[in-house]
């Protein structure tokens, strides 16, 4: 089983040089610690800026600079600023070569619900669906289970979608699935992980 | 052309009213026009919708028009970070029409431009599309997002001159330029007003032709996630 980092890792080598790329709150942020060797991303934020750095070192902190999670980070020499109305140009526009983003479920036919649950959490969609809208590829990296050990991973979203038949690939603690013609397709198991013990903790066909 | 004020209350004034619909920059608490949003909560204006990505926390930002009861309705795409939001939203006092951050960029944007609606992919299948025009171009589905044209836009820029220009720092530009273009009168809040002439004219973000008012101000500027490294 992948721990939170080794998830991270994971999801790094989906990354390729000279793309432009998002990382959503959570885990994916994590991806920038593992960005492979040789390969030059740029990450993009979407409150306004590409070329994200790292988050500052004590007593350099600005309130002018900040992440989507409203985090303070640092700028890079090839950083640029741009307003709302043009980063979403760019994510719309379908130049964010890839989103890797969390999810609360997926489902076989790649529906995400990452968003509200009804009743209980009522916080926003923020960029995610606009961002699973409009980039080049889509991919979720999750617990493959929810605290009560129930799958994730299903047939069907039970939950309010963030996007209807938008991701390609979910990396989870137990492995990595892709969205395919009629189900879900194991592309690699975890460490320690069979492909039996994935079949039996996924709801979702898988063909 | 006399666009600058002495201060806040009196960029304001004669342009507020009763149930009137204001369009405010800033993402998070970044970039807000906090020195705007206490003269109106001091104005006491009433039953106002904000188009605004956030609304604040529960002291700062629109977070204050909220405690006074002065908001009736919000445009946003994230509220999380505010428990008298959230309160207030699930009690029924306050009502809530979720955006798409991207969207809602857009929205301002288009209305700013003259374009009073727009195709977008955003959403669809989802919540935000239901009652929604659905339109397919070239074998894919896209819904129509209508154009906000504001009463008042409010926002926050880092300098401005005399004419109205300005120059925005780093990433709290954000939703300041779509807001300030998408209402009948902007008033702008800046950190300094500088000479007219002395900002390049090649760097200027937001030409003066969409600001009608600017004010001067020290400005708190606080952070909602600290956030570091080990040195």
């Amino acid at each position: 089983m992948w721990d939170r980092n080794e998830m991270a890792a994971r999801a790094g080598k989906e990354l390729r040089d000279g793309w432009y790329v998002n990382l959503g709150i959570g885990i994916p942020t994590l991806v920038s610690n593992y960005i492979p060797e040789g390969v030059e991303v740029t990450l993009q934020s979407e409150n306004g800026m590409l070329g994200m750095g790292p988050f500052p070192i004590s007593g350099e902190e600005d309130p002018d600079l900040i992440n989507a999670g409203k985090q303070t980070i640092t700028e890079l020499p090839q950083t640029a600023y741009f307003d709302s109305a043009q980063s979403f140009g760019m994510i719309r526009g379908g130049k964010i070569a890839m989103a890797i983003l969390g999810a609360m479920e997926v489902a076989e036919n790649g529906d995400l619900a990452n968003w509200m649950i009804p009743g209980k959490l009522v916080k926003g969609m923020g960029g995610a669906m606009d961002l699973v809208a409009g980039v080049g590829r889509v991919v979720v990296v999750m617990d493959h289970t929810n605290r009560a050990g129930e799958s994730k991973v299903l047939k069907a979203c039970t939950l309010p979608l963030t996007g209807k038949a938008v991701v390609d690939r979910i990396i989870t603690n137990l492995g990595v699935l892709d969205v395919v013609e009629g189900g879900l397709k194991i592309v690699e198991t975890a460490s320690g992980v069979s492909e039996a013990d994935l079949r039996a903790a996924t709801e979702a066909s898988i063909v | 052309m006399m666009k600058v004020y002495d201060n806040a209350a009196k960029a304001l004034d004669g342009l507020l009213f009763d149930g009137m619909f204001v369009a405010a920059g800033g993402f998070g608490l970044s970039g807000i026009p906090e020195l705007l949003l206490q003269a109106i909560k001091e104005a006491g204006t009433k039953d106002l919708t904000f188009a605004s990505n956030n609304a604040g926390v529960d002291d700062f930002g629109i977070g204050i028009l909220l405690q006074t009861r002065q908001v009736k309705k919000m445009l946003s795409s994230y509220v999380g970070e505010n428990a008298e939001f959230m309160r207030q939203y699930l009690s029924g006092e306050l009502e809530l029409e979720f955006n798409p951050q991207g969207t809602l960029a857009e929205r301002m944007r288009a209305g700013g431009c003259g374009i009073p609606g727009f195709y977008t992919k955003t959403g669809v299948g989802t919540v935000i599309a239901e009652g929604k025009e659905h339109k397919d171009f070239k074998g894919e589905t896209y819904i129509l997002e209508e154009g906000i044209f504001a009463d008042l836009s409010i926002v926050k820029a880092w300098k401005g001159d005399p004419t109205g220009n300005l120059i925005f720092r780093k990433t709290a530009r954000n939703f300041n330029p779509p807001a300030a273009m998408c209402g009948k009168v902007c008033v702008a809040e800046v950190e300094e007003i500088v000479p007219t002439g002395s900002l390049d004219p090649d760097h200027i973000h937001l030409p003066g032709i969409y600001v009608h008012r600017i004010i001067e101000g020290e400005h708190e500027k606080r952070i909602e996630q600290r956030t570091v490294r080990e040195a």
